[in-house]
C-alpha cells in the first residue's frame, strides 16, 4: 500500500510540481510584490520548466502501461505527448502576458498563477483514464480560465466575456454530468476501461444512448463545435488578449485529449452511433467556423471562428479513429497550438489603442513599417490557412489523410473546400499588411514588447521547422498513439 | 548536404532561392541597383546552369534522370524525390529562360519595393522548377501550393487597377482546385497501401508511398471507379491551372492585372504547369480514366479554341486580347494531348513550349509600349510602325510565331497537333484549323490596327524606339522561335521516348498498329463510350455522370 501510494504520488509529480509553483506564484504577488512584473513572469515560466522535469522523472520511474490511483490516473505516452503541448503553451502565456499587462497595468501575480492551475486541470484531463478523475481535472481548468476571461475588470467586454463564458461553461458542464449519469447508470462504472468491457454485452437502450449523446454534446461544447460555438467568438473577443491566446490552443486541446480517451477508449463500442452526431458536427464546424470568419472585422473574432473552424478539422482525425487518427489530431494540436499562438502574439503586438485597436485596417501597410513583423504575421496566417510550407498544411495532410484512410471521403472534400474558404480571411489580412499601402497615423504600429517577440519567435521556429521536416514530430505523435492507454481497433 | 546540392536539379532549383536569400539579409531596400544585379546573376546563372540538361539528358536512357532521393517523412512514406525525363527538362529550360527574361525586363517597369518584387519573382521561380521536377506527390504539392503565395503578392502588390480582385481571385481559384486535387493523392495513396476501409476498397498493401514511379506500376491496374474520381480531382486542379474552358475566368483577370514580367510568368510557365500535370500524372497514372473521358476533354478544348479566339477578336485591350488568346492556344496543347497518340501528344508538350515563349514575348512586347503610354489600348494607338521601326518588326515576327506561319514555331507545334487530331477523328482537325482562321485573324486584326495607318494620336509621334535591354529580352524568344520552326528535331527527340512511355501506358494498341480501332470512335453518343479495352458497366455509368 505504501509503495503504491509512493508509485501514485510519483506519477502525479509533474501536477504536484505545478501546483506548488502556481501557489509560489500566487504568494509572491500578493503584497507589495504584486507589480514586479518580469520576476513574477520569471518565476511562473520556472515552475514550468521544473514540471516539465518533474514529467521527465515521473516518465522515467513509473511503470509503462500501468494506472495509477485505483485506476483513475494514467501516464502513457498519450498523456505525456499533451503535457508537453500544455507545459509549452503554459511556458508561452507568461511570455506573451508579461508586457502586455504591465502595459494595462493589471497585478500579474494571480494571473500567473491561474494560468498554472488551468494547465494543472489540463494535464489531470490528459491523464485522465476515469470520468470522475476526468471531470475533476475539466473543471480545474474550466474554473481558472472563467476568472482569467474576466482578469481586466476595468474593461466592460472582459466581463461580459467571463460571464458568458461562465454560464456557458457551467451549462456544459451540467450537461456533461447528466451525461455520464445517465452512462453509469447504465453501465455500472465510470472507468473507462471497465465501461469498455461493459459495453461489450448491454443493450443499446435509449439511456445509453442519450447519456453517450449527451457526453459528446458536452465534448463538442469545450471544443467549440458547431452547433456549441456561440459563446467562442464573445469569449475570445472580451477576454484579454493573451488569455484569448491560452484559450484557443490549452483548453482546446485538452477537451480533444478526453474527447479521443473517452470516445476511442470507453464508449469505442458506441462508435455507429456517435460517428453521425460527431461527423454532421464536424462538418458543420467547417463550413460555419470558415464561412463566419470571412465577415468579421474584428480580428480577434476573425481568430475566434477560424480556431472553430480548425477544431472542425481536427474533429476529423477523431471520426477516423485509426492509430493514423489519434496521431493525427495529435499531431493537428501541435501545429495549431505553434500557429495560433503565433498569430494571437502579433495581435498583442499590435493593440496599440487600448482595447478596440484590433481591427483589420490596423494591419495596413505594414509590411512597409515593419517589414519582419508582417513576414511574421504571414507566415503564421499561411499556416493556419495550410499553405506548405508551414507547419499548417503538414498538420493538415495528416488529418485528411487519416479520414480518407477511414473512408470519410466526403468530409475531407468539405474541409479541403473551406480551407480554401479560408484564405480568404487569412489573406485579408496578408492584403492589408502588404497590398495597402496605409496613410500616415493609420495602422497599428508594433510596440516593442521583448517578451512577447520571443515567444513569437519560439513559435515561428517550431512553424518552419515542422512545416519543412515533420518527421520527427510526427513520429513523437505516433509512438504516443501507438501506446494510447485503451485498446485501438 | 554537400550531396544534396552536387545534384544538378537542386541547384537549380534552389539557386533562386539562394539569390532570394541573399538580396533578404544582405541588401538594403535603398540598394535597388545592387537587387537588380544579384537577382539578375542569379537568374542567369540559374539558366546557365540548366543548359547542361539539355546535353546531358539521354532520350533513349533511363525515364528518369538526374534522380536525388532522400528520406523527408518516412511515417507516411513521403520521400524528397527529383528527376526529370524529357517533358520535363524542357519545361525546365523554358522557365529558367523565362525567369531570367522577366527579371531583367522588370528594371524599369517596377519603380516601388524593388526589393520584395524581386524577392518574390525569385522564390516564384524555385516553386516553380520544384513542380517540374518532384516525382513524390507530397512534394509535387508542396511546390504546388508554394508558387501561389508569391504570385498573388506578385499581382497583388504590382498590379493594375483591379489588383486586389485579380489577386484573390487567382489565389482562391487555384487554391480550390489543388485542395481536391490532393483529395485524389490520398485516395490513391491509400489505394496502394492500405485501402479505403469504409467504402470498401481493400488496398494493395504495399508499403505506404506517394513516389511517382511505384505508382505509375500499378496505374493501369486501379479500379476504374477509382480511377474516375481520382481522374476527378485532378482534373479540376489541372483544369483550373490550363486554363481549359468552363474554369478559365480567372486568367483575363489575373493576365491583365499582374505587371508584365508577372504575365509572361503566368502565361509563358503557370499555365504549363496543369498541363504538364494532366502529362505527367492524370494520363500514365489513369489511363482508363483518360480513354473515357477523351471525348469530354477534347469537347472543351475545342470550345474552348473557338471561344477563346472569338472573345480575343472583341477585346479592345491588348494584355486581355492575349490573355483570351492563351484560352485558345491552351485549347490546342489540351486537344493534341488528348488525341493520346505520339503526334497529339509530342505536339501538345511542344506546343507549350512555343506558347511559352511567343505570349511571353507578346506580354512583353505589350509591356514596352505600356511603359511608355500607360494604355494598352489597342484604340489609342496606330501607326507604330512609322516611330518604332524594330518594335513593329519585332512584334510582327511575334504575331506570326503565334498564329503558326511556317518557318516559325507555331507552325510546327499546330501541325503536329493537327496531325495528331485527324489521326483521331477528321472533325476535331476540322475545329482545330478553325481556331487558328481566327487566330490569325485577331492577332493580324490587331497588329493592323496598331501599326499601319496614319498616327493619330499626339503622344505616340515622340515614342521611343526598344531600347537595347528591350530588344535583348526579345532577341532569345525570337531566335528560339525560329530554331523550333527551321529545325525541331532535336526537341522531338527528347521528347520521343517520354512521350512513348505515356502512350504505351494509356493506350498501348496504338504502338502496335492498331491505332484506329483503339480508342472510342464514337461520334454519335459520346455517353456510351465503348473504349479500348476491359469494359465494366460502373464505369460506363460514371463516365456518364462526369464532368
Amino acid at each position: 500500500m505504501n509503495m503504491d501510494l509512493r508509485a501514485d504520488l510519483l506519477a502525479l509529480l509533474p501536477e504536484l510540481t505545478l501546483t506548488a509553483g502556481a501557489l509560489v506564484v500566487l504568494l509572491a504577488g500578493v503584497g507589495g510584490g504584486g507589480r514586479r512584473h518580469g520576476g513574477l513572469a520569471v518565476t511562473a515560466l520556472a515552475s514550468v520548466g521544473l514540471t516539465a522535469i518533474a514529467l521527465k522523472i515521473a516518465v522515467d520511474v513509473s511503470e509503462a502501461g500501468r494506472l495509477f490511483f485505483s485506476g483513475m490516473f494514467v501516464l502513457d505516452p498519450f498523456a505525456v505527448f499533451f503535457k508537453v503541448l500544455f507545459l509549452l503553451t503554459a511556458a508561452l502565456a507568461p511570455l506573451l502576458s508579461r508586457d502586455y499587462l504591465e502595459r494595462h497595468d493589471y497585478r500579474p501575480g494571480e494571473y500567473h498563477s491561474l494560468v498554472l492551475f488551468a494547465t494543472v486541470g489540463m494535464m489531470v484531463m490528459a491523464s485522465g483514464t476515469n470520468l470522475a478523475s476526468i471531470y475533476v481535472g475539466l473543471e480545474l481548468m474550466a474554473l481558472s480560465t472563467y476568472v482569467l476571461a474576466g482578469y481586466f475588470r476595468r474593461e466592460v467586454k472582459s466581463h461580459e466575456a467571463a460571464s458568458k463564458y461562465f454560464v456557458l461553461g457551467a451549462l456544459s458542464s451540467g450537461v456533461l454530468v447528466y451525461g455520464l449519469s445517465l452512462l453509469f447508470g447504465e453501465l455500472g462504472s465510470l472507468d473507462l476501461a471497465a465501461m469498455a468491457a461493459a459495453l461489450g454485452g448491454a443493450e443499446r437502450t435509449p439511456t445509453l444512448l442519450t447519456g453517450m449523446a449527451l457526453l459528446a454534446c458536452g465534448f463538442l461544447f469545450k471544443v467549440a463545435a458547431v452547433p456549441f460555438h456561440m459563446w467562442t467568438p464573445d469569449v475570445y473577443e472580451g477576454a484579454p488578449t493573451p488569455i484569448t491566446a491560452f484559450l484557443s490552443v490549452g483548453p482546446k486541446a485538452a477537451a480533444f485529449a478526453i474527447f479521443l480517451r473517452v470516445f476511442l477508449g470507453g464508449l469505442e463500442g458506441l462508435t455507429p452511433y456517435w460517428v453521425w452526431l460527431v461527423g454532421g458536427s464536424a462538418a458543420l464546424t467547417m463550413i460555419w467556423g470558415n464561412l463566419a470568419a470571412l465577415t468579421q472585422d474584428n480580428v480577434k473574432r476573425m481568430l475566434a471562428y477560424s480556431s472553430i473552424a480548425h477544431a472542425g478539422y481536427a474533429l476529423l482525425g477523431l471520426l477516423a479513429g485509426s492509430e493514423l487518427g489519434v496521431q493525427s489530431v495529435l499531431f493537428y494540436m501541435l501545429v495549431y497550438l505553434v500557429s495560433n499562438l503565433g498569430a494571437f502574439g502579433f495581435v498583442i503586438l499590435l493593440e496599440s489603442r487600448g482595447y478596440a485597436g484590433e481591427t483589420v485596417a490596423d494591419y495596413a501597410g505594414l509590411a512597409r513599417r515593419q517589414p519582419l513583423a508582417a513576414f511574421g504575421m504571414l507566415v503564421f496566417l499561411l499556416s493556419l490557412g495550410g499553405i506548405p510550407p508551414t507547419a499548417g498544411f503538414m498538420g493538415k495532410l495528416y488529418v485528411f489523410a487519416a479520414a480518407v484512410n477511414a473512408g470519410f471521403v466526403w468530409l475531407v472534400v468539405v474541409a479541403v473546400v473551406m480551407s480554401a474558404v479560408s484564405l480568404y480571411y487569412y489573406l485579408r489580412i496578408a492584403m492589408q499588411m502588404y497590398l495597402r499601402e496605409g496613410q500616415e497615423g493609420e495602422g497599428a504600429e508594433v510596440l516593442a514588447a521583448p517578451w512577447t517577440a520571443r515567444a513569437i519567435g519560439v513559435c515561428g521556429v517550431f512553424v518552419g521547422i515542422i512545416g519543412v521536416y515533420p518527421a520527427p514530430f510526427a513520429a513523437a505523435a505516433r509512438t504516443t498513439a501507438a501506446l494510447i492507454g485503451v485498446t485501438l481497433p | 548536404m554537400l550531396e544534396f546540392f552536387s545534384n544538378p536539379l537542386n541547384q537549380i532549383c534552389y539557386l533562386p532561392l539562394l539569390g532570394a536569400l541573399v538580396i533578404i539579409f544582405f541588401v538594403k531596400s535603398e540598394q535597388t541597383r545592387a537587387i537588380k544585379i544579384i537577382a539578375t546573376v542569379t537568374a542567369g546563372l540559374d539558366f546557365f546552369i540548366s543548359v547542361p540538361l539539355w546535353f546531358r539528358y539521354l532520350p533513349e536512357g533511363e525515364q528518369f534522370q538526374f534522380l536525388y532521393e532522400a528520406k523527408w517523412i518516412p511515417a507516411i512514406g513521403a520521400q524528397y524525390i527529383f528527376g526529370v525525363d524529357g517533358i520535363s527538362v524542357l519545361l525546365i529550360l523554358l522557365t529558367t529562360l523565362l525567369g531570367f527574361i522577366s527579371v531583367y525586363s522588370s528594371f524599369t517597369a517596377i519603380t516601388h519595393r524593388e526589393k520584395e518584387y524581386y524577392v518574390f519573382l525569385l522564390v516564384l521561380q524555385t516553386g516553380m522548377l520544384g513542380v517540374f521536377m518532384a516525382l513524390d506527390f507530397v512534394l509535387f504539392y508542396v511546390f504546388w501550393e508554394v508558387m501561389l503565395v508569391p504570385m498573388y503578392f506578385l499581382i497583388g502588390v504590382w498590379g493594375g487597377p483591379r489588383k486586389l480582385y485579380a489577386a484573390i481571385k487567382f489565389f482562391l481559384y487555384t487554391l480550390v482546385g489543388s485542395v481536391l486535387m490532393l483529395v485524389g493523392i490520398l485516395a490513391l495513396y491509400f489505394y496502394n497501401s492500405s485501402g479505403l476501409a469504409a467504402i470498401g476498397l481493400p488496398g494493395l498493401g504495399h508499403d505506404p508511398t506517394f513516389d511517382v514511379r511505384v505508382l505509375f506500376q500499378i496505374g493501369p491496374g486501379i479500379p476504374h471507379g477509382l480511377q474516375f474520381w481520382v481522374f476527378l480531382a485532378f482534373f479540376v486542379g489541372f483544369a483550373i491551372k490550363v486554363p481549359m474552358f468552363p474554369f478559365h475566368t480567372w486568367l483575363p483577370d489575373a493576365h491583365v492585372e499582374a505587371p508584365t514580367a508577372g504575365s509572361v510568368i503566368l502565361a509563358g510557365v503557370l499555365l504549363k504547369m496543369g498541363t504538364y500535370g494532366f502529362i505527367r500524372f492524370s494520363l500514365p497514372l489513369l489511363p482508363h480514366a483518360t480513354r473515357e473521358a477523351v471525348w469530354w476533354m477534347v469537347g472543351l478544348s475545342i470550345i474552348g479554341i473557338i471561344y477563346g479566339a472569338l472573345v480575343a477578336m472583341a477585346q479592345k485591350d491588348m494584355k486581355k486580347l492575349v490573355a483570351y488568346s492563351s484560352v485558345s492556344h491552351l485549347g490546342f496543347v489540351m486537344l493534341g494531348m488528348f488525341a493520346l497518340n505520339p503526334h497529339g501528344l509530342s505536339g501538345s508538350v511542344l506546343q507549350m513550349i512555343n506558347h511559352g515563349l511567343s505570349t511571353g514575348a507578346l506580354f512583353l512586347l505589350v509591356g514596352i509600349v505600356y511603359e511608355r503610354r500607360h494604355t494598352r489600348m489597342i484604340a489609342d494607338y496606330g501607326g507604330l510602325a512609322k516611330v518604332m521601326p524594330i518594335y513593329a518588326m519585332m512584334f510582327m515576327i511575334i504575331t506570326m510565331a503565334s498564329i503558326g506561319l511556317p518557318t516559325l514555331n507555331g507552325f510546327i507545334g499546330e501541325l503536329t497537333i493537327l496531325v495528331g487530331a485527324f489521326n483521331r477523328s477528321v472533325w476535331w482537325a476540322v475545329f482545330a484549323a478553325t481556331g487558328i482562321v481566327l487566330g490569325a485573324a485577331y492577332m493580324l486584326w490587331m497588329y493592323q490596327r496598331v501599326f499601319f495607318g496614319e498616327l493619330t494620336h499626339e503622344e505616340n509621334k515622340t515614342l521611343k524606339d526598344v531600347n537595347l535591354r528591350e530588344q535583348w529580352t526579345l532577341i532569345p524568344l525570337i531566335v528560339l522561335c525560329f530554331w523550333i520552326g527551321l529545325y525541331p528535331k532535336p526537341f522531338f527527340r527528347i521528347l520521343q521516348p517520354s512521350i512513348e512511355r505515356v502512350v504505351r501506358v494509356v493506350d498501348p494498341d496504338y504502338l502496335e498498329g492498331r491505332a484506329m480501332a483503339a480508342l472510342p470512335s464514337l461520334p454519335a453518343a459520346p455517353a456510351n463510350a465503348p473504349a479500348a479495352e476491359g469494359h465494366s458497366g460502373e464505369a460506363g455509368v460514371e463516365h456518364g455522370g462526369g464532368q
